[in-house]
């Protein structure tokens, strides 16, 4: 009897030993990505929004606590309006022109043509440019002089246009070169998106008789739409995300007319060293990010559970 | 009126691929030609001379410097990645446990996250480790940053993995560390060449970190570096278009090469988020 009993108290103590190994494993699997992530990501953004209440230039020692007067001076800033506006042209931009330009493309690679591959690495090529090149070299396409954008303008018989000397001009230049960086982007996407649509679905509809028109819009478009939904609300955080291409091409972007929130917040921050201040325009950047992302979720959810 | 359609579509191919490869080849041939070249036929892409000398004249401007420092920096960032999100994606993706789905959605939460949330307190961070202008100040933020898409890709991976393989290898008594390195490890190549890739990619370009980061030229990478090169170059254009050229090669030879891996890692980021 009581020999039985130390075998089963035995076997509960090895289960025991079991479980507690097996929690020092995930532990120890997960501790360095748990840290890394602690320290570098989560960590700051807590950290941001603890200096967004502080008066604080970044160098001294002491800081002021202000309470919310930083987001209540920002939200009555028209800068910070002008900025914020401007993220929401980049975000029109990718609804209106990037996601259908991608959507086009993604169809031409999806026609019965030659040289599908070939034409897949060419519209590839500028995502994968670095933004900065990307920049420098649209700096030269638009330039006054020696520039091939004007030089099309003038063979069409137009005036050459200044185009990065500010003003709306500028904003119209920068947000075309963002279409030509990110259209494949979407055109990834979407090919991805296509390419789980059953071939059946095509055949039986070429059966009935029905036109290429007929078949994007009954059978492509509705398949892809949940894409097209997603990927518009991805890019409000994509456009959070802009900073190179108007830091480049606007040289440090001191103009308001294109003053977006990331180049907005980096001035104030390394240039006026208004780190609070710089802060608060950080955490809402943040907060629009997250309010996108649940967002997403709660259509991702809904579309799931019908 | 078929031959109207497949001319118009035609059509519409060209014209995307000009609006596509324009810019890229003004960019190339540009290069290559001399001074007296670019201002006589700044638009033309046929050359009517041929010089490598901005290419020289670039290098000898410090583009290795800033060459090596991606370089070195790119590579290393993506090794820790590799290491660190595989070993996450094990207990996440083969054990249960009671904060495993927290842990992962948290971690996929990464990808959303503007960097501009994070700048200041990483600048302030940096400064107190003492490493600010220092290429290592880059590591931290860029393996951070790299690791929501990586342990999603991973994980997705490892689920797929049959058990069984692994539950062969239990009853000869091998523990989670073997299972891991021995078992599981070797079947993820496909997984990691995405990851190797993806996040090659990601950092080589990566610019906002680097310019807060880093202020002395020894240590900055490319996407600054061309930043600089703007500055200096002033009216060759040739001499910058070179200089843009030699600093896209890397990442479009990796995606000549491995494009399906590269487009795997997007839609990975994209899709979920």
């Amino acid at each position: 009897m009581a020999q039985q009993a130390d075998v089963l108290t035995e076997a509960k103590l090895q289960k025991k030993k079991d479980r507690n190994n097996t929690r020092l494993t995930i532990a120890i699997f997960l501790l360095p990505a748990i840290l890394t992530y602690l320290v570098f990501i989560l960590y700051p953004i807590f950290d941001t929004f603890v200096i967004s209440l502080y008066r604080w230039n970044g160098i001294s020692p002491t800081r002021t606590f202000v309470g919310l007067d930083n987001y209540t001076t920002l939200l009555q800033e028209s800068r910070f309006w002008f900025a914020f506006r401007n993220n929401m042209y980049v975000v029109l931009l990718s609804i209106f022109v990037q996601i259908p330009l991608g959507l086009v493309m993604a169809l031409v690679l999806f026609s019965k043509i030659k040289g599908k591959k070939i034409l897949n690495v060419l519209f590839f090529l500028p995502y994968l440019m670095s933004t900065v090149a990307v920049g420098l070299l649209w700096i030269f396409m638009y330039d006054p002089v020696n520039g091939p954008v004007n030089r099309l303008f003038n063979l069409f018989g137009m005036q050459s246009v200044h185009w990065l000397a500010g003003g709306t001009s500028s904003l119209i230049a920068i947000l075309i070169v963002i279409a030509w960086q990110f259209a494949p982007f979407y055109m990834i996407l979407f090919r991805a998106a296509m390419v789980g649509i059953p071939e059946e679905h095509y055949e039986s509809a070429e059966i009935d008789g029905a036109s290429e028109t007929q078949k994007f819009f009954y059978i492509t478009l509705p398949s892809i739409m949940p894409t097209i939904v997603s990927s518009s609300i991805l890019a409000v955080v994509g456009s959070l995300k802009t900073f190179a291409i108007f830091y480049v091409m606007t040289g440090g972007g001191s103009g308001i007319s294109t003053d977006i929130l990331g180049t907005f917040m980096y001035r104030q921050a390394f240039i006026n060293f208004n780190m609070g201040y710089s802060s608060a325009i950080a955490a809402i950047m943040f907060i629009v990010a997250l309010i996108s992302v649940i967002i997403i979720q709660l259509i991702d959810y809904r579309r799931r559970n019908k | 009126m078929k031959l109207l359609k497949k001319g118009s579509l035609y059509g519409l191919i060209l014209i995307l691929i000009i609006f596509t490869t324009y810019p890229f080849l003004y960019m190339i041939m540009t290069s290559f030609k001399d001074m007296r070249e670019f201002f006589t036929n700044p638009f033309s892409l046929i050359l009517t001379s041929f010089t490598m000398d901005q290419y020289l004249s670039v290098v000898e401007m410090g583009m290795t410097n800033y060459f090596v420092n991606s370089l070195i920096i790119s590579i290393l960032s993506v090794l820790i990645v590799v290491a660190i999100a595989s070993l996450a994606s094990y207990p996440l993706s083969r054990i249960n446990f009671k904060f495993n789905r927290t842990i992962f959605i948290l971690f996929l939460a990464g990808m959303m996250i503007p960097v501009h949330a994070t700048l200041i307190p990483i600048f302030i961070m940096t400064s107190n480790f003492g490493l600010y202008d220092s290429l290592w100040a880059l590591l931290g933020p860029y393996v951070a940053f790299s690791l929501p898409i990586s342990i999603f890709i991973f994980t997705q991976f490892m689920q797929e993995i049959p058990k069984e393989l692994e539950e062969a290898a239990q009853m000869d008594g091998a523990g989670h560390w073997t299972i891991f390195s021995k078992v599981l490890f070797p079947n993820m190549k496909p997984a990691i060449s995405t990851i190797v890739i993806y996040n090659f990619v990601f950092i080589w370009n990566e610019f906002v970190f680097a310019l807060i980061l880093i202020q002395s030229r020894s240590s900055q990478t490319l996407p600054v570096g061309l930043q600089n090169f703007y500055g200096e170059f002033s009216v060759n254009v040739p001499g910058l278009m070179a200089a843009l050229t030699l600093a896209s090669l890397p990442v479009i030879l990796v995606f000549i090469i491995s494009q399906e891996r590269v487009v795997k890692g997007l839609i990975g980021g994209a899709v979920k988020g």
